[in-house]
């Protein structure tokens, strides 16, 4: 939590005045009930009916006094609530921008999600919160106690039994009620995966008629569900009749202590009504101040991962003087060895080729992320465990990350667009792009054709994930986003597999031909997609196994020829 | 992404349908009221002690009757706490039950739904109507509902209390009653309008960050990091504001209100005092009215601060009901499968002739189109005069670039759509007169998405036939070619699989579903691009094992791959929705029509 403090900055003044209100207000309620007590116990008892209309009039000035702290008391801490809130989430969210490919996957899309939104979220409403409970709770206590030990000490002994053993009985439930809410949650999460899983697979589901089945093990977790719950309210509601009883108690002990004194002349009756009142205000306190301390155990959780947000430092360090310029778009790699953070398993080893500015490189092999994981090197998506990745004649860690990652452009494998128009995504390729420019993008990438058979052309929105697109034009679409970037180099990892072959040959054409000065990176499963560059690199299980030209690794190279072979199964007329 | 609707359409109803989901633990509800009744009423009770109590000790000082009236009230108050406790639990437990039954009911009907609908509506829509809006009933539920109730019954009860104790008194307190009701109005409108803006503002920035952490690797790969730091820190600022007003309304309920009744509380002291002074009432009169006023307010103020979540969750309760009320897939089908025929252990149709009794017809695997024509909606025909057939045992293959109505065909055959014109024919059987659950089960689809389950490798597989033994599963396991990855998984066959089978690559995921698929020992099977996000070596494992799945069996198969494709005993070539070209693969290519274009990548070889 002290980690978190210093973003309370900006609003640190609404957080010192909301609870300086609301102490205000409280003291102003708390005044209440004892100028009632003036009121019977002089205004009445000698009949002084000015009196007690000025001690009335205080009381409702009194009232008003607190309307007004308690009213600019709810305004300032709800501004410093929301206002941390948003300073949290904003500092969050650029350290998230900052985090590396290896930070992003140690954190898993789901839960960067959860933590910006819900935390954030409860983590506003805690300081809220706290803000005013945890400071009117105790004040109301001890100003009522006060006042109380004021009327009468001796009677205001009583609550030396009965503050003890509520928050006895506070301690005992809620210790025993938060494990049950920690199980509550697992099994919320379990009900929900399964409907999750249940609409993303219905198709499967209905082809295989397996809805009683689902329906069976839904039931299970909804059933299992609700008992975790019954069991974790049933203790927690007992807290209710525990808090009224001592009540109760209290109130008839008084009476019947506070009754003895009022007899004997040495209490007013006046003082004993607002000492009852007194009574009930002093014991809510203490159920709001256990209610308080719930809410805060849940906000730890979330301010823990908030903190582990902000503690994560992206592992990609730039040195001190970054050249911007790169000079051509050769790329060379020496010896270069690499393994994902966490895994003692080398996922690339000895990997040594060069490539000259303008080439198409094409690179195929067995299945794994080997391949991916090699070309991600380039861009200093990752960083290498040994060796280094040479781009235009230095060292990638000696350019600048967003000079590099401008001349570099990067098709990743899972195409993502973004809700907007066509226009607006072409343009993560370049900010400042005419029409003219994205239009000759996306006329190299083959995907004018279906563009501008919109009526609203580029206007044309692209919904959530893309989905009014299918897989093949969306894999279009983002090759001519990266197109965009006027790159040195370019990185097409299974940029064309949804695509069919004709439209595939034509891409590669101009690869070949338009942008024969931009170096080419193309991994692909089929051969027909990279069987026209100039050279192949076959991988195999994380090795080179051999680079040359198709018609060479026909020939040299086993594993290109299984490939090949595999694929053609069928041409021969 | 449609606008969530943030106000209830019409609450009232919404509220009944919800209480008529009281009924199926009528005894907790009646029980809980029942019992917040009598808790309510000896909560008064025990006020309305305190006058004479306190009038024993100003008066004549009765030793006698003071113990009495305070055994009284300790009786009561023993009353109070626990028809409390009862109350409270069984409108709890009433809330949680009800709630795990709208779930239950929920998850069946979606089951039941028809596919078009999970076209409709976004995952993320469905998933936030099971969950949030589901989540806030059961809170709403819990607090607001008996909270009503108490309130309903407290303010009527106290009220005639106080009538009885001084209509003077109570004039006064009916007057600041209609103060507060009044501000409650004044200031419930703007809050709510507010809490909807913020709710609004949320929705967009909970949409935005989903969006752009599920594609967080692209915006570094375009050094998208500054704009979107921008286009964030817009969002921010706006639910900062909006959420701002709308706390500050809302939280403003609980001071307006307290301390207007602590101006009720000062005009009943100065005008009980006067009162008093006059001898038409007596101390303990007041000490009782004044905690009377206390009783009054509390559950006023405490409901007042539960109107805007309790709008929202009716209006979260409509979007459940919608749910509910959607229509199921229909069926109407009166042709079903009949395991053993003429004693022999193979399969028939039970067709019912007009004049009773049924037709045999032996289930063998022949599917023929007849003018078939299809749209996903009224205005657009995506698939015109379809006629194709496939013998028994026939391989069918069907190519054309994305979006020609592949993938529409296939999902017609097993009436995950029902087509607009024309006849789909099964052993010459309408399949609309086909019972669809019979239909679906002799049928397998292994999809371009491959969707697995939370579970072990063994149940996944066992999913294509509940019954099937363990060996069984060996066995199709090891026809897709799936045994040899699946032995070397730190569990084999017992290995759990994480939610969609995430800890598994791509390839062995499509290995697995077409084990699922072989197990179910179909007639007819479907594959959609099965292959084409896998790599080579996987492929070649893959295709081995199609073919042996495929031995039997009527086949229809999407594909982009020549390899897949070269075998079919018929190649259906299809543009825009129609079949320009059909034939196998050498008439195809003789032919140099589109076919030969699809192909052209490969021809250069050659």
């Amino acid at each position: 939590m002290k980690k978190l403090l210093p973003l309370m900055k900006k609003y640190m003044k609404y957080a010192v005045l909301c609870p300086i209100l609301m102490v205000l207000e409280v003291a102003a309620d708390i005044a209440i009930p004892y100028l009632m007590s003036r009121i019977v116990d002089v205004g009445i008892a000698n009949q002084d009916i000015k009196y007690v209309i000025q001690i009335g009039l205080i009381m409702i000035i009194a009232a008003f006094l607190g309307m007004t702290f308690g009213v600019m008391s709810s305004h300032y801490g709800a501004k410093a609530g929301f206002g941390f809130a948003s300073e949290v989430r904003m500092k969050a969210y650029k350290k998230i921008q900052g985090f590396s490919f290896a930070n992003l996957d140690k954190f898993t899309v789901a839960s960067l999600i959860t933590r910006l939104t819900n935390d954030c979220n409860t983590l506003g409403q805690v300081t809220m919160m706290s803000l005013r409970m945890a400071v009117r709770a105790p004040f109301m206590m001890i100003f009522a106690l006060l006042m109380a030990m004021n009327i009468n000490a001796s009677l205001a002994s009583v609550f030396m039994v009965s503050i003890p053993v509520l928050v006895l009985a506070i301690i005992i439930i809620l210790t025993k009620a938060r494990p049950l809410f920690l199980k509550m949650q697992t099994r919320v999460d379990r009900v929900n995966a399964i409907i999750r899983e249940n609409l993303t697979a219905i198709r499967v589901v209905k082809s295989f008629n397996r809805q009683s089945h689902e329906e069976k093990r839904f039931k299970e977790r909804n059933d299992s569900l609700m008992d975790t719950a019954l069991k974790a309210i049933t203790l927690i509601i007992f807290l209710m009749p525990v808090l009224n009883i001592i009540i109760y108690s209290t109130i008839i002990a008084v009476l019947w202590f506070g009754g003895r004194q009022v007899v004997a002349g040495s209490m007013g009756s006046g003082e004993l009504i607002s000492f009852i009142t007194y009574i009930t205000q002093i014991l809510m306190s203490f159920m709001m101040m256990s209610m308080f301390f719930m809410q805060l155990l849940r906000a730890s959780a979330s301010v823990t991962r908030i903190v582990e947000i902000l503690d994560t430092e992206s592992e990609i360090k730039e040195v001190e003087n970054p050249v911007k310029e790169l000079t051509d778009g050769s790329v060379s790699f020496k010896d270069v060895c690499f393994c994902y953070p966490g895994s003692t398993e080398k996922t690339l080893k000895n990997i040594n080729f060069h490539i000259n500015s303008g080439e198409v490189l094409g690179i195929i092999g067995s299945t794994g992320s080997s391949k991916s994981t090699l070309v991600q090197l380039i861009p200093r998506l990752y960083d290498t465990m040994e060796g280094s990745v040479v781009v235009g004649g230095r060292d990638v860690k000696d350019y600048d990350i967003k000079s590099l990652r401008d001349h570099v452009a990067f098709v990743l494998q899972n195409n993502t667009l973004f809700s907007g128009s066509i226009r607006e995504n072409m343009k993560w390729g370049n900010e400042n792009a005419e029409d003219e420019e994205i239009i000759k993008a996306l006329k190299l990438a083959q995907a004018w054709e279906f563009v501008s058979a919109y009526k609203d052309g580029l206007d044309h929105r692209i919904e959530q994930g893309g989905d009014n697109f299918s897989g093949g034009q969306k894999q279009r679409l983002t090759i001519a986003r990266a197109l965009l970037k006027s790159p040195r180099i370019v990185i097409l990892d299974d940029s064309t597999s949804a695509v069919d072959m004709a439209t595939d040959a034509k891409i590669q054409r101009v690869f070949k031909n338009e942008l024969s000065d931009v170096t080419t990176i193309i991994i692909a499963q089929r051969v027909s997609s990279i069987q026209h560059a100039d050279r192949v690199l076959v991988m195999n299980e994380g090795e080179i196994e051999s680079l040359g030209r198709h018609e060479d690794l026909l020939v040299s190279s086993p594993v290109y020829r299984e490939i090949y072979e595999s694929q053609q199964k069928g041409v021969r007329p | 992404m449609k606008q969530k609707q943030l106000r209830p359409r019409d609450p009232k109803k919404t509220l009944l349908r919800l209480f008529s989901y009281f009924k199926y633990n009528l005894a907790l509800f009646f029980g809980g009221i029942f019992f917040i009744i009598i808790g309510s009423l000896a909560e008064i009770g025990i006020n309305g002690m305190l006058s004479p109590v306190i009038d024993t000790l100003v008066g004549d000082h009765d030793r006698g009757l003071f113990i009495k009236y305070l055994l009284i009230m300790a009786a009561m108050a023993a009353v109070v706490s626990s028809a409390q406790y009862i109350s409270n639990l069984s409108m709890a437990k009433l809330a949680q039950k009800t709630v795990h039954k709208i779930r239950e009911d929920m998850f069946s009907h979606m089951e039941k739904l028809p596919v078009s609908y999970f076209d409709k509506h976004s995952h993320g829509e469905l998933m936030s109507t099971f969950t949030n809006d589901v989540d806030m009933l059961n809170q709403s539920l819990e607090q607001s509902v008996s909270q009503i109730l108490i309130t309903s019954v407290t303010v009527v009860g106290t009220f005639i209390m106080m009538l009885v104790l001084s209509p003077v008194l109570t004039a006064v307190v009916a007057v600041m009653l209609a103060v507060m009701l009044y501000s409650v109005r004044f200031v419930g409108k703007r809050s709510a309008e507010n809490f909807r803006m913020q709710q609004a503002a949320l929705a967009d920035m909970n949409g935005y960050i989903e969006e752009m952490m599920s594609g967080q690797k692209v915006v570094k790969v375009f050094n998208y990091e500054d704009r979107a730091i921008d286009t964030f820190s817009k969002k921010n600022e706006e639910l900062r504001n909006a959420g701002t007003l709308a706390s500050t309304y809302g939280v403003m309920m609980m001071p307006l209100m307290g301390n207007l009744s602590f101006v009720m509380y000062a005009l009943i002291s100065m005008a009980g005092a006067y009162l008093v002074m006059i001898d038409l009432l007596s101390i303990g009169n007041i000490a009782s009215f004044l905690q009377y006023t206390r009783s009054i307010s509390r559950p006023i103020t405490m409901v007042s601060n539960q109107l805007n979540t309790l709008f929202a969750a009716l209006a979260g309760a409509e979007r459940i009901f919608d749910v509910l009320d959607e229509k199921f897939e229909t069926d109407g089908g009166d042709v079903t499968l009949l395991k053993d025929c003429e004693g022999r252990k193979n399969p028939c149709w039970m067709v019912p002739k007009t004049d009773g009794g049924n037709d045999e017809v032996p289930l063998k695997g022949f599917i023929a189109f007849k003018d078939v024509d299809f749209g996903y909606t009224t205005e657009k025909k995506v698939l015109n005069k379809i006629n194709l057939y496939a013998k028994p045992g026939q391989k069918i293959a069907f190519v054309g670039s994305t979006g020609a109505g592949k993938t529409t065909v296939t999902n017609l055959i097993n009436r995950f759509y029902e087509i607009n014109e024309g006849v789909i024919l099964y052993d010459g059987i309408d399949i609309k007169r086909i019972n669809k659950f019979d239909l679906r089960s002799t049928m397998s689809m292994v999809l371009q998405d491959v969707h697995l389950f939370e579970g072990t490798v063994k149940e996944n597989i066992r999913y294509g036939r509940l019954d099937a033994t363990d060996d069984e599963v060996v066995e199709a396991a090891r026809l897709a070619n799936a045994d040899y990855f699946i032995q070397h998984l730190p569990e084999d066959y017992d290995t759990v699989l994480t939610s969609d089978g995430q800890n598994l690559s791509q390839g062995e995921r499509q290995l697995l579903s077409i084990a699922r698929a072989a197990i179910a020992d179909p007639i007819i099977l479907i594959l959609d691009e099965a292959t084409s996000s896998v790599d080579t070596r996987t492929e070649k494992l893959i295709a081995e094992g199609m073919d042996k799945l495929m031995a039997g069996r009527t086949t229809f198969v999407i594909a982009h791959r020549l390899s897949t494709v070269r075998d079919a005993n018929a190649i259906m070539v299809l543009e825009n929705g129609e079949i320009i070209e059909r034939g196998d693969h050498d008439d195809l290519m003789a032919q140099k029509g589109r076919y030969y274009e699809l192909n052209a990548g490969t021809i250069e070889l050659t």
